[in-house]
């Protein structure tokens, strides 16, 4: 039996059953049960689901679930028939549009159901995308490209230097503008993490990702794209940037500078907000990309990227709470960590239990900096006297940075210098907007719905 | 017209959805409810047509996506959440809603699933914000009895009410819906095309709906029921009406759409007698605008005020056909103009046979025929709109007028009140649908069949015996109650209210048939509400004579309490010291008759008290007290 038509998902008792009447996935099997007679398509059986049941598709194309007895008989009436999948053709490339490519890192944001078992695939060939998002083909020559296959709660330091020189390479064959579409989950710190290593950029980055996958009509994915792609080929900017929807409505794509966007919601599919800043950018339904900000680095094919990928892997987040126990901290820094972002509370405070661990850190080398978990505001360790104590101590305040930010920095800054104080100095220096000496009133609002 | 149906070969399916009275709804925690203000949340969205599994896009769909359809959602904060604004993923099934379906199922002795799986089915009008609606079967072969005919039941299932549709706007390329009714559970039965005439569809239909009440979860009311109805007659075709809400309609429902189609099938006949064929509908559709630059016909002189143009299109053969009557009420022309304004998003067409009318001249018609090359052999068929709108409404009604050569198309219609019903959608293909991943598959063990089986209600025949015993009721009131939608409802308020079941049972069934006769929206009025009205009478607050009014008061005031009306109808009943000081006023100012009258003067004095007390005095009561006052 193939590998692909192994009775998927099924195991133990059903998948002993299965295979001794010789059902694969797709066949037409019949069940014959306490004088009840159920004939379908088998499906594929979801890896949670027990070893106690077969799902079948009926003639209506409902699925039902039936309980293996042992008084039962299951029958192959006929081979299922494989639906071949053709994709559109491909439309003509018009030469005079700009060149953009699409490069894949998983997650949902271009995938297709298969209609026979339910299971759904990653579609990202590019007659895939345009046979999803027909519209792109009146936007920019795409190039695609895919780099990974993970979700991106796997992704890690190793694959944002991958990324980053993958963009690089893209970059200097001259393209227009690129698109990375990524899982939303860590989505910001790719963005983050792509905004230091990639310097003096000439053209557009762009993340983007889908909070609904693809496969339904309400995806939130085909806009998204459309929205990166037009930023990617035409935008005046020339940053890392996230693009997603702005409201819970279809109306507006906000483009978010990679250091200062955060996801902020589980599931909404406005959930990627600015903290302590706004959009730079926002692109309406059909309309041109338009600036919010005269705050940003301009286009320009003529300059020249600066490619700086290395992060270190010795650097950790450590979260404050009431009751913490700082030899939490003596863990890290006994396991050579090199740095550690503090989350602490308010204007930037932990308690004076944890001082003697982070001396011993910083006496060990370890550089800690010091975010605020209240993520929007800034840090200002001179109004109270832990504060004043911990700033004594050398932990270095992250200023407007919230924490995962400053996170990505901490570990690129490692990864550029072994040296302490240039490390530090790094740090401290704004690379990519990840630092605003203001912070204005607005830059807090969640902005609802609306049309 | 008299039809002999089983000659005929009629074949009609029902599918009957009802919303279930659940506590919240089935993939979310928001209550089951509508509401009637203005929105707090108005949300745009596009829905996008997906891949098919050979990865192709339904040319159509797609061409009417590019059209640029939108959606505004509307909702409110009590009535739904992010759930039913595809912003949050489903909840778990609710098991209210699967226990529910069950106890229905197994009544109607059915074998329900073992394990129940949640699929998407794809509807991307905007009715389902997802763009698919979730349905999940729950059980399989069943049958139940109609008048010693076994009618097999083929599945139930459960599934999500969609949104309100409000309206359109902007040449129809926005279209308004309301969640509020989004995920509100509906249980959906459906027979086997078994039912040969119109009157044993509406029999099967009670039946089913009576078994749907009787498991005590279902809504009540308009737009909680709506049966749907596939229905076909050899050379034919299998037409699906949808939302029939009212029972009492099914079979008018039937009659006429056993009529349209027997009048189409004559009307290909006539015409292919007359030679013509469908090849000589010609999509030729011709700019007919500057006849009427100076028209006087309001419709068109406001479309071309707006700078839109006026399209004509001939139907070769077609004159005085499209005046001919389908349906009562209802004309070729008619079906033409529902073609139209689905795919064109027109407001309707005009046509010659029609004319001259609406302010369009002869002289104008005369000249639009000339420009079509129409003979008088022909129709025309002309329409006022944007381009756009125009030529797609003109091909739409080219196509319909092709199909009536071929005969009856296939395809999905929609009930009007009156039993007639108007081109819907084209009939979907075979359904696509996909597993709902989002929500894990809900097993159904047999304790959980067991457990909901000791639940179920007693049957009809047993249920009207222990009426008659326990209640005393007549067989002919104990029936009534069991028929009645207030079958639960009944013996509810008999043990709170102490009220006697006599009184309960007529004003559930006579009183309340005569109020729906006067036009009192019965449907306003709770379950709550009706036991209060019994507990005050109970308690005597009220009197029972007052019952009626009472409850006419509350369908007029909706929110309101007994409480409020007995206030407002000033029904409040006179206190024994009230009471006597009337009885005593009526005594002093009619002394004289009094005197008089004699023997007479008890009935003197009873009807002037009681016709100021009426409704708010016992009438035993006030008789013991004119005895007493008149010392007799």
């Amino acid at each position: 039996m193939n590998q692909n038509e192994a009775p998927l998902g099924y195991r133990g008792q059903a998948l002993n059953v299965l295979t001794q009447a010789g059902c694969e996935v797709g066949d037409i099997i019949r069940i014959t049960k306490e004088e009840k007679t159920y004939e379908g398509i088998l499906i594929p059986r979801a890896e949670a689901g027990d070893d106690k049941h077969v799902v079948v598709k009926m003639k209506s194309g409902y699925n039902i679930g039936i309980r293996l007895e042992p008084n039962m008989k299951i029958e192959k009436v006929g081979k299922g028939i494989k639906p071949t999948f053709a994709s559109p053709p491909l439309p003509p490339q018009r030469e005079e549009l700009p060149k953009v490519v699409i490069m894949s890192t998983g997650g949902t944001i271009a995938s297709r159901v298969d209609y026979r078992t339910g299971a759904v695939r990653s579609a990202i060939s590019a007659s895939d995308l345009y046979g999803v998002v027909p519209e792109l083909a009146d936007l920019a020559r795409i190039d695609t490209q895919i780099l990974l296959s993970i979700y991106s709660e796997n992704i890690t330091q190793k694959h944002w230097t991958q990324i980053a020189q993958t963009v690089a390479e893209h970059i200097k064959q001259g393209v227009n503008g690129v698109v990375i579409a990524h899982g939303t989950d860590t989505m910001a710190y790719t963005a983050a993490a792509l905004s230091f290593a990639l310097q003096n950029l000439p053209v557009p980055v762009i993340v983007v990702g889908a909070q609904r996958s693809s496969d339904r009509p309400s995806s939130d994915a085909a806009t998204n794209l459309i929205g990166a792609v037009k930023a990617a080929a035409y935008a005046p900017f020339a940053e890392v940037a996230v693009a997603m929807h702005e409201t819970i409505a279809d109306t507006t794509i906000a483009f978010n500078r990679g250091t200062k966007v955060r996801k902020c919601h589980t599931s909404r599919r406005d959930t990627f907000k600015p903290v302590n800043g706004l959009p730079i950018a926002r692109t309406a339904n059909g309309s041109d990309v338009t600036m919010l900000t005269s705050d940003y680095r301009k286009r320009d094919p003529s300059a020249q990227l600066t490619l700086k990928p290395n992060f270190s892997e010795k650097v950790a987040l450590v979260k404050f709470y009431p009751g913490f126990d700082p030899s939490v901290i003596d863990w890290y820094a006994e396991r050579e960590i090199k740095g550690i972002l503090l989350e602490g509370t308010g204007l930037g405070h932990v308690s004076a239990r944890c001082f003697g661990a982070i001396e011993k850190a910083i006496d060990h080398g370890v550089i800690v900096a010091l975010a605020s978990q209240c993520i929007w505001g800034r840090v200002n360790m001179n109004v109270y006297d832990t504060g004043r104590d911990l700033l004594a101590l050398g932990v270095i305040p992250c200023d407007d940075m919230f924490p995962e930010t400053a996170l990505v920095k901490l570990m690129w800054v490692l990864g550029q210098t072994r040296d302490l104080e240039e490390a530090k100095k790094l740090f401290k220096t704004n690379i990519a907007g990840e630092f605003s000496p203001r912070t204005l009133p607005q830059e807090r609002q969640i902005k609802e719905g609306g049309t | 017209m008299t039809v002999d149906y089983v000659k005929l070969g009629l074949k009609v399916g029902l599918e009957i959805h009802q919303q279930l009275a659940t506590a919240s709804k089935l993939f979310c925690g928001c209550p089951p409810q509508l509401f009637k203000d203005d929105p707090e949340v108005v949300f745009l969205r596009r829905l996008r047509p997906t891949q098919s599994e050979l990865g192709q896009i339904d040319p159509s769909a797609y061409f009417e996506f590019q059209k640029g359809v939108k959606i505004l959602y509307e909702a409110n904060r009590e009535t739904a959440c992010l759930v039913e604004m595809d912003e949050e993923p489903p909840h778990p099934l609710n098991r209210e809603a699967v226990e529910t379906v069950l106890m229905a199922s197994l009544m109607m002795n059915m074998q329900p699933v073992d394990e129940v799986h949640v699929m998407r089915k794809t509807v991307i009008d905007g009715s389902n914000t997802t763009g698919f609606q979730r349905t999940c079967i729950v059980a399989l072969d069943g049958w139940i009895k109609v008048d010693e005919k076994i009618i097999p039941i083929q599945a139930t299932s459960l599934e999500e009410d969609a949104a309100r549709k409000i309206g359109t706007e902007a040449d129809g390329k926005i279209i308004r819906y309301r969640i509020d009714r989004l995920g509100i559970p509906l249980i959906e039965v459906a027979t086997a095309p078994v039912i040969y005439s119109p009157a044993e569809a509406q029999k099967v239909a009670l039946a089913i709906g009576r078994i749907l009440r009787d498991t005590g979860k279902v809504m009540r009311g308009l737009g909680t029921i709506r049966q749907d109805l596939n229905v076909s007659i050899p050379n034919g075709a299998l037409v699906e009406i949808k939302g029939v809400q009212e029972l009492e309609l099914i079979a008018t429902v039937v009659e006429y759409e056993v009529q349209r189609q027997l009048n189409l099938l004559a009307m290909r006949d006539e015409l292919t007698s007359k030679g013509i064929k469908p090849t000589d509908i010609k999509e030729d559709i011709v700019d007919v605008t500057a006849v009427f630059k100076n028209t006087k016909c309001k419709v068109i002189k406001k479309a071309l005020d707006g700078k839109n143009v006026v399209k004509a299109v001939k139907l070769a053969g077609f004159a005085g056909f499209l005046g001919r009557e389908l349906m009562p009420n209802f004309r070729v022309g008619t079906e033409l103009s529902d073609r139209a304004k689905f795919w064109g998003r027109v407001g309707g067409i005009f046509h010659t046979d029609e004319m001259p009318n609406y302010g369009v001249t002869n002289e104008e018609i005369e000249e639009l025929r000339k420009t079509v090359a129409a003979e008088a052999e022909d129709a025309v068929v002309f329409v006022a709109d944007t381009a756009e709108n125009v030529m797609d409404a003109l091909k739409a009604v080219v196509e319909r007028a092709r199909e009536i050569l071929t005969g009856v198309p296939a395809e999905t219609r929609m009930a009007k009140e009156d039993g007639t019903t108007r081109y819907m959608r084209p009939r979907p293909g075979a359904a696509r649908m996909y597993p709902e991943t989002d929500i894990p598959p809900m097993l159904i063990t047999r304790e959980l069949v067991e457990q909901v089986r000791t639940k179920l209600p007693e049957s009809a025949e047993k249920r009207l015996n222990r009426l008659m015993k326990e209640y005393g009721l007549n067989a002919k009131l104990a029936g009534q109650i069991i028929e009645s939608e207030y079958n639960l409802l009944f013996e509810n308020i008999v043990k709170e209210s102490r009220v006697s079941a006599t009184i309960v049972a007529v004003f559930l069934t006579e009183s309340l048939k005569a109020l729906k006769r006067e036009g009192i929206a019965v449907e306003n009025v709770t379950d709550e509400q009706i036991k209060a009205i019994f507990q005050s009478v109970g308690t005597g607050e009220l009197a029972k004579e007052a019952v009626s009014d009472v409850f006419a008061w509350l369908s007029k005031n909706k929110g309101k309490t007994v409480r409020d009306c007995i206030e407002a109808l000033g029904l409040r009943m006179l206190s024994k010291e009230k009471l006597a000081a009337i009885v005593e006023r009526v005594i002093t100012e009619n002394k004289d008759s009094i005197e008089k009258g004699g023997k007479n003067a008890f009935g003197l004095v009873m009807g002037l008290v009681m016709k100021e007390a009426r409704g708010k005095a016992n009438p035993n009561d006030v008789s013991m007290l004119v005895k007493q006052k008149l010392s007799f």
